[in-house]
């Protein structure tokens, strides 16, 4: 793993590896408890996978009361623990500690229950995002957040990861659509937040769970409000011969008031590199490709449907195509889905990144990109959820040539300062984990961070659950807890008072 | 008893750090729309952030707006109004209920009170709209925490964490929300006549149909003639709003005239008509009657709701109407007293969720737990969150106790 810090192992921790191991067996009996190194390797690395690393040993509860003594065995003994799901983090999120525990939640993979009259899903932190819905669709009804990940990814790591999908400019994020979890505090505490009812009765303290990435408690329970699926859907492919006619086009669509339920676009690089893995009929010939799809009753998808082409002639398209059947809507997305393995056929590797923009500064990033591409000798193809701002850049490279992966990472890093400098974020849906974690302070100060970790400090004193992520650099709670008070200091002598 | 009224961020800064500093507590206030809620504070020093206004950056292209925290809602919905844009989750105002002016509150008290409206059903609260903040912790430090774009997973969402904080965690200065096209038309679709039961089942139904109803409320017998002056008549109504571009709602209201057509007479109101029976739902006019009896504003399962006040009536005397398809339930106590573990006990047994007391004589607020009690561990994680915002308890000391 280049240059990345991690916590330094804990030697008590370490000597003690064959007690623990013991220990663990005690409290989930069973097939519960991995400790052989060639066993524990499927866990060593999860989607970021330019990082691996072996835990102490792998544990996998089936039932809260078993997370809960895991928990405070740990909590009691010093141990560190990192909580896993599905294993899809593309920000190593759930990547292993040398010394900690590995929590793996996906023997928690049932629907506990389905309540039409409610709209609500109660599952089990393990069922996969898709699995939510196929438990529902023959109702007609769906889970809305769809991480491309879906089939995989567990519910319980959308909430660790508050993730996203093409879907969530009209139908949000996953904060918008949990109304309630169970979780384990890293002390044992089990504790509710939410239910089948809407917002908190206090503190958010769901809000701030949903994207906390596995640092603050271990998500047992969830319960997701369920939507009834639109009457039909149909789509538009719209070639620009410019991104900045394309980024107007996506501006006027939102002025004329409307929300896509999708709204896509890719460059040059990543048109050609999907049309060559799929054939989706992808026009060669256009620097910015757009994906445009509206949802809902089939006269008001046809409503839009005419606005939009207009908009798209107005801003200069010279292609545009609207799709005549459904085959042909999922032809327009199949270049799209196929985008990362398409690029993965060009290039020996990739790698992904996830940064926010305003959308009015695509021209000028996709411009610093191009730089940037040139400075350091790597192709970079970009895939953009063009509705919220939300880039995908893929930077080409191959691991086998040496230095080309630090390359690949400095790369990367400048493009999110670049997100950063033109007023957008580090991450959009993927999360900090360990990739974007020594860049926090290009988009927060000290006070800032260390605000945060006081967050961390009131559910895991001793940081002890999945430490060395999100936060650069770690502060022992009570050094956080110190107060620089001014007192005496002459009262706000320029405010005005009455 | 002093006000302070800083005018810039700055001075907000000083003036809280200063306070820190004193041990003195502070009470935080906009306009003072929704001082009536919570238990009664008695500080020395009152922090005023009426006159911390503006709004510094408007793109209606990127869907973004931030603003000074004292900025008046008004005056933000008026200048989203000229562009066709609104804030989706349509903040209610408690003025009318508390016996305030009408239209007052600032941005800052929308995400303090997580404030939301009819529509919340389908578009969710501010917590669900705040993309950005900047504010000064109890600990006399200023930070920051969020953005300005609308997807956004860097660090903790501690604007989230704002919401429903009641001034009790930190003084916002900068707020910055997701704002969102206003729909083209609105159409209401109204079914008179029905119990509470069967509104339930009416709106459920309405609900779990493709028809993307925005907002769902059950107005029993007479409640139905306060709102709107009365334009309602006082039969029941069970109201279901439609909203969007012209074709489709007339599509989907017509579907839910066929699914709905036996469940009771259906009235269809159109435009201003059906504005300004949801703003007078969202402002709980019902019940806006100048007197002091207490209303809770009760968050649960939608479907349990009418169960729950069926049993509640056995034992009190309440009058009550639903929106959010009936997991918001207004309740009015007619005798006066709040019968808080009555109700409170109720609702555990339905469901669960959350009961708050929005009105009460101050008395009743003193000696009552306004806010719903939590659960011993999640009381104390509460309690510790709140530690490592505002250590000395300067900031609204108790109001949410």
């Amino acid at each position: 793993m280049s240059g990345l810090a991690m916590p330094k192992p804990d030697d008590a921790t370490m000597r003690r590896r064959e007690e623990i191991v013991a220990d663990m067996r005690i409290i989930v009996p069973g097939e519960g408890v991995v400790d052989a190194a060639n066993a524990m390797r499927a866990f060593e690395s999860d989607g970021l996978t330019a990082y691996r690393q072996l835990p102490l040993v792998v544990v996998l509860p089936e039932t809260v009361a078993q997370v809960s003594r895991v928990l405070k065995y740990c909590n009691d003994r010093n141990i560190r623990v990192v909580p896993r799901g599905s294993g899809t983090s593309l920000s190593g999120g759930a990547l292993p500690l040398e010394d900690a525990v590995l929590l793996v939640m996906s023997r928690f993979n049932r629907i506990l229950a389905i309540d039409f009259p409610n709209r609500i899903v109660v599952a089990q932190p393990g069922v996969t995002n898709l699995g939510i819905t196929t438990a529902v669709e023959q109702e007609g009804f769906y889970y809305a957040p769809d991480p491309s990940s879906q089939i995989a990814c567990s519910i319980g790591g959308n909430v660790a990861e508050n993730s996203g999908g093409v879907h969530c400019l009209k139908y949000g994020l996953t904060a918008n659509n949990v109304l309630g979890i169970e979780m384990v505090l890293m002390n044992g505490e089990v504790v509710r937040l939410g239910g089948s009812h809407l917002d908190a009765e206090g503190y958010d303290l769901l809000g701030v769970m949903t994207g906390s990435e596995g640092l603050l408690g271990v998500v047992t329970e969830v319960t997701v409000r369920i939507l009834k699926k639109p009457e039909t859907a149909r789509a538009l492919l719209i070639g620009f011969p410019t991104s900045e006619q394309g980024g107007q086009c996506v501006a006027d669509i939102i002025g004329a008031g409307i929300i896509p339920g999708g709204m896509e676009m890719m460059d040059r690089p990543a048109i050609h590199a999907a049309e060559d893995f799929v054939h989706a009929g992808y026009p060669l010939d256009v620097e910015a490709l757009l994906i445009v799809e509206l949802d809902g009753p089939g006269v008001e998808v046809d409503h839009l449907i005419t606005a939009v082409e207009a908009i798209a002639i107005s801003n200069g398209s010279t292609t545009c195509r609207i799709s005549q059947s459904e085959q042909e809507r999922l032809s327009f997305w199949a270049g799209r889905k196929a985008a990362f393995p398409a690029v993965g056929r060009i290039s020996p590797d990739y790698y992904c990144m996830d940064g926010t923009i305003p959308r009015k500064e695509l021209p000028r990033v996709l411009a610093g990109m191009r730089e940037l591409s040139e400075k350091y000798g790597l192709g970079v193809a970009n895939v953009f959820h063009a509705g919220d701002g939300n880039l995908h850049p893929l930077i080409l490279y191959d691991a086998n040539v040496p230095g080309e992966l630090d390359k690949a990472e400095s790369f990367g890093a400048d493009i999110l300062r670049l997100c950063v400098k033109v007023g957008g974020v580090l991450t959009g849906e993927h999360g900090v984990g360990v990739e974007k974690r020594d860049l926090m302070p290009e988009m927060f100060n000290q006070v800032d961070l260390e605000q945060q970790m006081r967050v961390k400090c009131a559910f895991d004193p001793n940081h002890l659950l999945n430490p060395g992520k999100v936060f650069p650099q770690l502060r022992r709670c009570a050094e956080l807890g110190r107060m620089h008070v001014h007192r005496g200091q002459v009262a706000f002598p320029d405010i005005p008072r009455f | 008893m002093t006000t302070l009224t800083p005018t810039t961020s700055d001075e907000v800064l000083s003036t809280v750090a200063w306070a820190v500093g004193e041990e003195t507590p502070l009470e935080i206030i906009g306009h003072g729309s929704k001082r009536g809620i919570g238990r009664p504070l008695q500080t020395e020093h009152t922090l005023d952030l009426s006159t911390l206004t503006g709004v510094t950056l408007y793109e209606p292209a990127e869907l973004v707006l931030s603003a000074k925290a004292g900025t008046p809602l008004a005056d933000i919905e008026k200048l989203l109004a000229e562009n066709g844009q609104q804030l989706a989750f349509e903040p209610m105002d408690y003025g009318p209920l508390l016996g305030g002016e009408p239209g007052k509150g600032t941005i800052g008290g929308v995400l303090g009170a997580n404030l939301s409206g009819p529509r919340r059903l389908k578009a969710g609260a501010a917590r669900d709209h705040i993309l950005g903040i900047n504010v000064v912790s109890g600990r006399g430090e200023a930070f920051k925490s969020g953005g300005r774009v609308v997807k956004n997973v860097t660090g903790y969402d501690m604007s989230k964490l704002m919401a429903n904080s009641w001034g009790t965690l930190a003084v916002f200065t900068d707020v910055t929300f997701k704002v969102l096209p206003s729909a083209e038309t609105e159409v209401t679709l109204a079914i008179r006549g029905l119990l509470d039961d069967a509104a339930a089942s009416a709106m459920a139904l309405a609900l779990g149909s493709s028809a993307e109803v925005s907002s769902a409320a059950h107005l029993p017998e007479r409640i139905a003639a306060r709102v709107a002056g009365g334009a309602l008549g006082s039969d029941a109504a069970t109201l279901l709003r439609v909203e969007g571009f012209g074709p489709s709602v007339a599509y989907r209201i017509a579907a839910l005239k066929t699914l709905l057509g036996k469940a009771g007479p259906l009235e269809e109101i159109a435009g201003e008509a059906s504005h300004l029976i949801w703003r007078d739902v969202r402002d709980i006019r019902p019940f806006a009657d100048g007197s002091e009896k207490p209303v809770w504003r009760v968050s649960m399962a939608p479907f349990h709701a009418h169960q729950m006040v069926l049993t509640l009536r056995m034992q009190a005397a309440a009058s009550a109407f639903y929106d959010w398809q009936g997991g918001l339930v207004w309740l009015r106590m007619e005798e006066g007293d709040p019968e808080a573990a009555l109700l409170r006990g109720l609702l555990r047994k339905h469901g669960g969720g959350h009961a708050t007391l929005v009105r009460a004589a101050p008395a009743h607020r003193a000696a009552l737990p306004v806010f719903e009690p939590q659960p011993p561990a999640l009381a104390a994680l509460s309690q510790r969150l709140k530690q490592e915002f505002d250590p000395k308890n300067i900031l609204n000391p108790g109001r949410m106790a």
